[in-house]
């Protein structure tokens, strides 16, 4: 459990960090929390010959609320983004998910971007990223540009992010309607077997618009854009959401791993989200 | 007298003696991070050394290319077979009569294995040597299943054993066949059971986990090759007995082999046994002349060094149509995996498994145990409970709701008639056990009484009708459990370890100003012994706990004992402690006399004092007689007021226990919440209510997760499944429910101050009671047994199996 050896990096701002990535290429990692990647080394399944430690890099920290739109910056913490009063009342399912985030250890040192930016499939906000419809904003040597996270992750920890880039803040519209994270985990502190994003809007007793997105059921976050079309314009009640999870169940693509067999994870993917519209659709 | 002169309850309290609930004395270092762990241990040019491993569950091993580690600066040495083969100790004597490869001797048996053993400057090194070691093997096939290891064409795991046809305990019967070792009368067994009004039978399977001690396993061991002293610091619950082993097996004599076990953060049976790292850091320390340490990591710990139960349990349980049991028949396939390195009394290669008839009055009873070798990581520790005395009591327990679903009873009424009467005690069991004392029937109506037993089962049907009407999608499962222990290893005539007769020890010594130093030969791993052991000498000598330092684990300074496990330090130390107390006493009152120049057989013992019988205002206090003894020519009395007792008890004890679980189960996703846990102990004297409180806490907490979630599993080609703490169930503090703790006190009859032992009972008693509690809520609907864990999936699965998803 002792990762081998590797230059360490402290940039104090974003353009000495990029600088590294380029100056060292694919030898070249950055390390936010570090949650993920320092266990990945210590196991030595991470070769790095150079870590880049963003924190000290200011540019990337502070959480903005606008009217429409609020903005993270990728080294936001969760513990921040929790006790945020102004985000939750913009954006309530991001704390909500938060929360169901590893335990407050973690929390306080995991990082929104590093979550986001990883392409882990177990990680909570990936999911719920899609759900929002945010974009996250890549900077690189040419530049900043903008990626929808609906169209960042490729497959497994293969994303959007050329290896020269580093997810720099992450733009999310304020959401109106009812919300719900729903998720189920071994213990705390795990991935989760199953999770479920729902936003919900009604209007005249139906669902107007809706949007679910799924968690650690393939190998990138599956926003299903059938699951939220089978409750538009409907009542939200017993047959709705069973359409939902019919068309959710044709989304995922869950693999056996010792949370259980594929059967059981869809089963219990259909039940997470009926639980999660439901709940949604209380709040809508 | 005045109103300054404390009260006979007063100087009772300030002894803080059996009874008191004085806090933990240790906490104060550990809760400060000043525990001094072997990892803590640092000497100037110590080595590091670390093990290069197998990835592979079965493979022969063609070659080590070992060059290009050596030739990284800062690495020393890398041993590998080869070099300990000269010194016979590339392989080793196991604790059950077997042998187990140091480092791999052509082959290896399990994924984990140690296969070659780098020595470096420091730990970084160390771990960068292990990557430049080249190992070629050549995959040979591998065997995860007991079963299928006994097929006539099995692969031949241990080639070592080629044509030996009888081991430590016995005829072997096949190449991967390791004991078949029987008890009880088979054939009068076999009888009862085909003349039955109703037999019930099961399979039940207690799956492979692991005790998992918050810190590794590990040591330093440190050579003086200019006295010739070798000293070895490490996490070990038996030390006297590493330190003999150690001097057997390296010719060292065993005066020059100082063995310390200092801080232990948890054992639960992970360290009784000797490990390969133990003797590669001891040779790797004799060969460079420097001190060497070995630290496992957890994926080492949980891959390698000892796993717990893995027993396939087939039983057949028959009764009279009321209920009443006539007859207990076991198989046991047990899955020893590559090694039989079991930690059991030589005697025992099942340990007390036979303790399988339970609380029960079952007239006969017979019990066979198939040892087998397997691809798996060697152990078979005794995790928190006494030698197999968990895998027993899930078994029974699980028997007895077969049989009560078998008859269509309730399973607390099929246990309350069959409970062994108070008036039966010492009551000899079928499979050859006295039981020295219990109260089952008070015990067990106290326990019911307390949940409102019958209010719960009519809240449970009430949930069933709503469940039926689509009301609801949770169960309520109620889980009993009514388990008898069998600890304190044990009578030196039938228990030893290695030819180590299973006595203990204390030696006391009082310093003149009245305080004092204890040393046992058991060590503390986390059970508090430096607070309760004092208190048991406060109450029998009359100085305060406070006064009295208790040490353990040096082997240079402590008397020769065999360690902590099985909850035998109560037991057997515990009584060593009380009786050498008493050695003192008795001289304490020969100076006393002589200070009050009466006769000893005018004097009376009061609490902290020696008085004189019908004046007692004429008294000495221990603290006075302290002092005396040290500073005053007495004639006929030695200097001195310091005594050694070792101490073999005439029999085991028995301690019992109600316990029951209220869990609510989702059939939809598999997910539980425990609502409610009560657990009854009867430890017999209870001497200090808080540390056995905390104890049945924590053990509760470990069966818990065995119960939930906790396993060591294999893939079919012999790869740990559960290998981190991501998949190995520890329970946080979120996960861990909360327990109510009660008690009844039937003290043993045989033991100096009646006292049983308590720490395993919370292991034993609580994985029943949560397996039982899931089996329970699901009775309704057909289940007779699933196996543990019951982790989501696995509960969900029986809901899905039982049409429950509709």
């Amino acid at each position: 459990m002792i990762p081998s050896a590797f230059e360490y990096h402290r940039p104090g701002d974003l353009a000495s960090a990029l600088g590294i990535l380029s100056a060292y290429g694919d030898e070249a990692r950055v390390i936010a929390g570090g949650h993920s990647l320092i266990p990945m080394m210590k196991l030595r399944m991470a070769s790095v010959g150079h870590l880049v430690d963003l924190q000290s890099v200011a540019e990337l920290r502070g959480i903005t609320v606008a009217e429409r739109e609020v903005t993270i910056g990728a080294m936001v913490t969760q513990a921040e983004l929790i006790s945020h009063d102004g985000l939750a009342k913009a954006v309530p399912i991001l704390r909500e998910a938060a929360l169901q985030i590893a335990d407050p250890q973690v929390r306080y040192v995991g990082t929104v971007g590093g979550n986001v930016a990883n392409g882990d499939p177990g990680n909570d906000m990936p999911g719920l990223m899609q759900c929002l419809d945010a974009r996250f904003t890549l900077v690189g040597p040419g530049g900043p540009r903008e990626v929808p996270a609906r169209a960042f992750y490729h497959g497994l920890y293969a994303t959007e992010r050329a290896e020269d880039e580093i997810l720099t803040r992450i733009a999310i519209p304020v959401h109106a309607g009812g919300h719900a994270y729903e998720k189920q985990k071994r213990k705390i502190g795990d991935y989760a077997t199953a999770a479920a994003a729902v936003l919900l809007t009604k209007s005249g007793g139906k669902v107007a618009s809706a949007s679910v997105a799924m968690t650690n059921l393939s190998d990138v976050p599956v926003w299903s854009e059938a699951a939220a079309a089978a409750l538009v314009g409907r009542d939200c009640g017993a047959e709705a959401v069973a359409d939902a999870v019919a068309a959710m169940l044709a989304d995922i693509d869950p693999q056996a791993d010792n949370r259980g067999p594929i059967a059981f994870k869809k089963h219990v993917a259909g039940v997470i989200l009926g639980r999660a519209i439901a709940r949604a659709w209380s709040r809508a | 007298m005045n109103d300054l002169t404390p009260s006979r309850e007063e100087r009772i309290a300030n002894l803080k003696g059996l009874g008191s609930s004085r806090k933990r004395v240790e906490d104060v270092r550990f809760t400060q991070g000043k525990g001094n762990y072997v990892d803590d241990i640092k000497m100037a040019g110590m080595l590091f050394g670390d093990f290069v491993r197998s990835p592979y569950a079965h493979a022969r091993v063609v070659s080590i290319n070992a060059d290009a580690a050596r030739a990284l600066p800062g690495v020393v040495a890398v041993l590998t077979a080869a070099d300990l083969a000269p010194l016979n100790l590339h392989w080793m004597p196991t604790l059950a009569g077997d042998k187990q490869m140091v480092l791999a001797d052509g082959k290896v048996l399990f994924q984990g294995q140690e296969v070659a053993f780098v020595v470096a400057t420091d730990r970084y090194i160390a771990a960068d040597a292990i990557e430049l070691v080249e190992v070629e093997y050549e995959e040979l096939p591998v065997v995860v299943d007991p079963f299928a290891a006994l097929a006539p064409d099995a692969p031949v795991l241990r080639e070592d054993l080629n044509g030996i046809l009888s081991g430590a305990h016995g005829p072997r019967r096949h190449h991967n066949h390791i004991f078949l070792w029987e008890t009880g009368d088979k054939a009068a067994t076999e009888e009862a059971l085909g003349a039955a009004e109703v037999v019930a039978e099961e399979v039940v399977y207690y799956h492979r986990t692991h005790p998992c001690p918050l810190e590794t396993c590990g040591c330093v061991a440190s050579m003086d090759k200019v006295n010739g002293k070798l000293t070895v610091w490490g996490t070990f619950q038996a030390p006297h007995v590493v330190r003999t082993v150690a001097s057997l097996l390296s010719g060292i004599e065993e005066h020059n082999i100082r063995v310390v076990s200092p801080d232990i953060g948890g054992g639960f049976g992970n360290k009784v046994g000797v490990y390969p790292g133990y003797v590669c850091a001891i040779v790797a320390s004799i060969v460079t002349g420097k001190p060497v340490k070995w630290v496992e990591d957890r994926m080492d710990n949980l891959m390698a060094t000892a796993f717990a139960r893995d027993y396939w349990m087939k039983g057949r349980i028959s009764a009279t149509k009321e209920g009443r049991i006539t007859a207990l028949h076991c198989h046991v396939t047990a899955d020893h995996g590559a090694f039989d390195a079991c930690a059991d009394p030589t005697k025992f290669p099942a340990g007390f498994f036979h303790i399988c008839t339970g609380s029960y009055d079952i007239p006969v009873a017979y019990v066979g145990v198939d040892g087998v070798y397997t691809n798996k990581a060697p152990g078979g520790v005794a995790y928190r409970c006494s030698f197999r005395v968990t895998e027993a009591a899930y078994f029974i327990e699980r028997m007895i709701e077969v049989l009560a679903i078998e008859l269509g009873m309730d399973a607390a009424e099929l246990r309350r008639i069959n409970f062994i009467r108070k008036d039966q005690f010492p009551y000899q069991s079928a499979l050859g056990w006295e039981y020295d004392s219990g109260d089952y029937h008070t015990a067990w109506d106290k326990a019911l009484a307390a949940v409102d037993y019958k209010g719960l089962r009519a809240e449970q049907a009430q949930r069933l009708a709503e469940f039926r009407a689509g009301r609801t999608r949770k169960l309520l499962g109620i889980g009993l459990t009514h388990f008898t222990e069998i600890v304190g290893a044990g009578p030196v005539k039938n228990c030893d370890i290695l030819g180590m007769g299973m006595f203990d020890s204390c030696e006391i010594r009082i310093h003149p100003t009245g305080s004092a130093i204890a040393r046992l030969g058991t060590i503390s791993q986390g059970q508090g012994h430096a607070t309760t052991f004092a208190q048991i000498i406060a109450s029998e000598i009359g100085l305060s706990a406070d006064s009295i330092t208790v040490e353990e684990g040096d082997t240079d300074t402590a008397p020769y004992g065999l360690g902590t496990y099985g909850s035998r330090s109560t037991p057997v130390a515990g009584a060593a402690t009380a009786l050498c107390g008493r050695k003192i006493r008795a001289k304490a009152q020969m100076i006393a006399a002589w200070l009050l120049e009466v006769h000893e057989g005018d004097l009376e013992w009061d609490v902290d004092r020696f008085q004189v019988k019908g004046a007692p205002e004429r008294f000495k206090t221990m603290k006075d007689i302290a002092y005396a003894a040290y500073n005053q020519a007495i004639p006929g009395i030695e200097p001195g007021l310091e005594a050694v007792s070792y101490y073999d008890p005439p029999n085991m004890t028995y301690p019992f226990g109600a316990y029951i679980a209220v869990m609510e189960i989702d059939v939809d996703t598999g997910e539980h919440a425990v609502r409610q846990f009560y657990a009854l102990d009867d430890c017999g004297t209870r001497i200090n209510p808080m540390v056995i409180e905390g104890q049945v806490h924590g053990g509760a907490t470990e069966g818990y997760a065995i119960a939930m979630g906790q396993e060591i599993a294999y893939d079919e080609i012999g790869n740990v499944k559960t290998g981190t703490l991501m998949d190995f169930f520890l329970p946080t503090a979120w996960e861990t429910p909360h327990y109510t703790t009660d008690h009844t006190e039937t003290p043993s009859p045989h033991h100096p101050i009646g006292a049983k032992g308590v720490g395993e009972s919370p292991n034993v008693g609580s994985v029943p009671a949560f397996s039982n509690a899931v089996h329970d809520a699901f009775r309704p609907f057909g289940l007779r047994q699933s196996h543990m864990p019951h982790d989501h999936w696995r509960i969900w699965k029986i809901a899905r199996d039982l049409g429950l998803h509709g």
